[in-house]
């Protein structure tokens, strides 16, 4: 619906396009809609309560673990779980888990912001932390390795450490922050790189289910700004911007400022992307490799040892280039251009 | 994440992962026997890479990587001279036409001329292999080889376009002669005011094309839309000259932008349907010979060629569709293999039943000709077959959506609900919102969009039924 519709129907008296009743507070990022600022807690809260049940995405008694890191999105996502967990009574155990990447002056801050959501909505955390995990702090394997290929050790341990924190938790399932941004730009990266195995599975609302912790999106269908701008900003949450020291600059890729200027121009743009992701006529037989298990540390991997292993191997023999330059020939080009397609998780410590 | 800028330079960062699936599609690609997705550009960029000492000090010298004898084309991103450059081009057509058995011998086709440096290469080299065929017939004992037909059609959108009257007129002038300086076989020109799909009167035909673009509000919508009537013209001259296979320019770098564009506008399950080699969803069944040739490719050729382009009718796109040429045009500066990594990635999407030529049972099959003829794999399953189609993008519906059919059957009993099977992207940036400018909107259709809409409705009536059966008050067979 384009504005000046949403105008038009809003009629006379400048009121909530919803309740009809108070002072409109906010256009409101996905449909344009005027609305008010109670109105506006009500549908975001709505919908993704209407999410969680049409996705089934938890059942009763469930332990959840809930991927803080502090950022906008994991804050929020603590905060509206544990909301609606109260108000529908979901019968869910919910848990906060952080990591510690060891970066100091930056990790420091955000896990306290972590640590401030844990009294507020009662939380019981759990932090895992590079060292213990590895032996390795980020700011150790940074003076090893210098500032490049860094990010391959981050994000490879970063998922582990999520997956083992998980499971010291005894949880059943982890629940993260990716919104609606996230996975229309994971689409259209994906179709940018031609990956169609992760193509017809990034949409799914909840992953890993034939693995040791399912992971699921209760933000699926939330806009960003949404949750940045609006919801964080009125209702105050206390959140951390995670911006990585490491990445002074936080860097935002082409696909993620192309999606930007397409909301600009057509808000449900975002939501267009992510139903092409769901309806893409993908044939079953297009597979990920055959999931085994790393023959040293026991977690999933199609290789012989896991990506950690292989990296951990590396630092320990001081060969920190091990397992990383992987990638030759053909994909020469993708790597010189791997910088325009990161996706924003690469220039902030958001998970 | 730790990850600077610069840091991340060669690695996967966090999407490591990513890398792997990478390594495997391409492996998995090279293994086909194909290999003309790749373009000319990108093998050569690609190679450049791998091998990047020897082929720089080749480069430098500037001579051709692949004849080694003549100089290599002036341009960053060529290093072949312009007889090899040319040889792969047309090679790459070639290729195409003769595996998927685009063009057969008793064919007559009708070529989208728009004057574009696209559909300006697609003239050249259909033109070329006729001349081909005409030679052959020539030299063979046995005079019973026929040759293909070929036409050319002009969209003429003068009536809604900004352009000066004089200038459209030198531009169609140029195009007359562009046609008629073509070696024989001749070809005919086809100059078609877009109007004529309305009404016989072309004053009257303007007026409703006019009116009708007027009720758009989505300035996307309304350049869509304008596309949709560009295909109705086109199979209408196709259908009223009896041609039998109508032969569009888009390339890659077009298909790019359509990926993006059908991904960003919902439609991502139509998708495959429109990037295929053939697209038989049409009374004139449509091919698309250059799809995996690049933009920059075809430009080059014209250029180094002297053919005759005319940029002028080609306008900048606006709307969703201006940012997603703007956002492909900068992935493929930074990366020259992008485009084709893009038409790859929709090419592994599953392609409609309609996307191979209907099985015709002629004798033609021994012929040289058809020797290559590679079956396109489908299987003829044929209770598939019978898809929704978009009435006005002619698009399959996705069975699911046709759930919102109940709503709008729910609460419009008149002719205008014959749009309920339009596509959601339709009904969003094309359809008129109320219903009483629907009706408005439904009147002044061209009645091929109007008669393709009933057709559709006559036909899958008895699914849609029973799709929505549970949603129907009475048995009225009025209804839908
Ligand atoms: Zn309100
Ligand atoms: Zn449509």
């Amino acid at each position: 619906m384009d504005e000046a519709e949403v105008k038009s129907k809003k009629g006379p008296g400048r009121l909530c396009y919803i309740c009809n009743q108070k002072k409109p507070a906010l256009k409101r990022p996905k449909t344009l809609e005027q609305i008010c600022k109670e109105c506006f807690y009500a549908v975001f809260e709505e919908e993704i309560h209407r999410v969680i049940v049409d996705n089934q995405l938890f059942k009763p008694g469930e332990r959840i673990a809930i991927g803080a890191s502090g950022g906008k999105d994991s804050t929020v996502l603590a905060y509206v779980l544990s909301e609606l967990n109260r108000r529908h009574n979901y019968g869910l155990d919910l848990f906060l888990l952080s990591v510690d990447e060891g970066i100091t002056g930056y990790r420091d801050d955000s896990l306290e912001t972590v640590k401030r959501n844990e009294i507020q909505y009662g939380l019981p955390l759990k932090v895992v932390s590079y060292k213990d995990l590895y032996g390795w702090t980020m700011d150790e394997i940074v003076k090893m390795i210098g500032l490049k290929n860094n990010c391959t050790f981050c994000g490879v341990f970063r998922r582990q450490a999520l997956d083992r924190g998980a499971a010291l938790l005894k949880v059943d399932k982890l629940a993260t922050g990716h919104n609606a941004d996230d996975i229309a730009e994971t689409i259209l990266l994906n179709i940018l790189r031609g990956d169609i195995a992760r193509l017809s599975r990034c949409t799914s609302i909840t992953t890993g289910e034939d693995g040791p912790i399912p992971r699921c999106k209760p933000f699926k269908y939330t806009y960003e700004k949404e949750i940045i701008f609006t919801y964080a900003y009125f209702k105050r949450l206390d959140y951390f911007s995670t911006e990585c020291i490491y990445s002074p600059n936080a860097y935002r890729g082409f696909a993620r400022e192309f999606i930007k200027d397409l909301e600009r121009i057509r808000p449900r743009a975002i939501l267009d992307i992510i139903k092409s992701g769901e309806n893409f006529r993908i044939s079953t037989s297009t597979k990920m490799p055959e999931q085994g298990t790393c023959e040293r540390c026991g977690y999933i991997s199609s290789q012989k040892w896991c990506k950690a292993c292989v990296l951990l191997e590396g630092l320990n023999r001081g060969l920190p280039k091990l397992g990383i330059g992987r990638t030759r020939g053909p994909l020469g080009i993708e790597q010189r251009t791997q910088r325009s397609m990161q996706s924003k998780q690469c220039g902030t410590l958001d998970f | 994440m730790a990850c600077a800028a610069a840091a991340c330079h060669e690695n996967g960062c966090c999407k490591d992962e990513d890398d792997e699936g990478l390594v495997l599609s391409t492996k998995k690609r090279t293994a086909e026997p194909t290999i003309k997705t790749n373009s000319v550009l990108v093998a050569t960029a690609s190679s450049n890479t791998i091998t990047s000492s020897t082929e720089d000090s080749e480069h430098r010298h500037g001579l051709c990587v692949k004849c080694k004898v003549d100089a290599a084309l002036a341009g960053d991103e060529c290093n072949l001279c312009f007889g090899c450059f040319r040889a792969s081009l047309f090679g790459k057509f070639k290729v195409t036409v003769t595996t998927k058995d685009l063009i057969s011998p008793t064919d007559n086709v009708l070529i989208a001329f728009s004057g574009g440096p696209s559909s300006r290469v697609a003239l050249q080299f259909v033109h070329e292999i006729q001349q081909k065929a005409q030679r052959n017939l020539d030299a063979s004992r046995d005079k019973s080889y026929p040759v293909f037909g070929v036409g050319a059609a002009f969209i003429d959108e003068s009536a809604i376009s900004s352009i000066s009257s004089h200038e459209f007129e030198q531009a169609i002038q140029d195009i007359r002669l562009i046609v008629s300086s073509l070696a024989p076989p001749a070809k005919e020109l086809h100059i078609a005011p877009i109007g004529n799909i309305f009404s016989l009167d072309p004053n009257d035909g303007t007026e409703r094309l006019k009116e009708l673009l007027h009720t758009i509000n989505d300035v996307t919508g309304k350049e869509d839309f304008l596309q949709h009537l560009r295909m109705i013209s086109l199979q209408k001259i196709a259908s009223d000259h009896g041609y039998t296979k109508l032969v569009l320019g888009s390339c890659a770098s077009r298909i790019a932008c359509h990926v993006i564009s059908a991904t960003v506008k919902g439609q991502g399950y139509s998708l495959p349907a429109d990037i295929q080699y053939v697209d038989a969803r049409w009374e004139v069944p449509v091919v698309l010979p250059l799809r995996d040739c690049l933009a920059q490719e075809l430009k080059m050729l014209c250029h180094h060629e002297g053919l005759k382009t005319l940029e002028l009718l080609d306008g900048p796109r606006s709307g969703i569709n201006g940012l997603v040429s703007s956002f492909v045009t900068l992935l493929q500066e930074e990366n020259p293999s992008r485009q084709p990594t893009i038409v790859r990635t929709a090419e592994k999407l599953t392609p409609f039943n309609f996307n191979r030529l209907p099985e015709i049972d002629d004798s033609s099959n021994h012929l040289p000709f058809r020797r290559r003829h590679k079956k396109l794999n489908f299987k003829s399953d044929e209770s598939n077959t019978s898809e929704f189609f978009c009435q006005i993008c002619n698009s399959p519906i996705k069975n699911s959506d046709l759930e919102s059919l109940r709503s709008i059957l729910g609460h419009s009993e008149t002719g205008a609900n014959i749009f309920g099977s339009s596509c959601s992207s339709c009904q969003f940036q094309i359809l008129p919102k109320e219903p009483s400018s629907m009706e408005h909107f439904y009147s002044l259709l061209p009645k091929s969009m109007v008669a393709r809409a009933r057709e559709g409705i006559c036909c899958n009536q008895d699914r849609l039924r029973e799709q929505i059966k549970d949603c129907l008050l009475s048995d009225d067979e009025e209804g839908i």
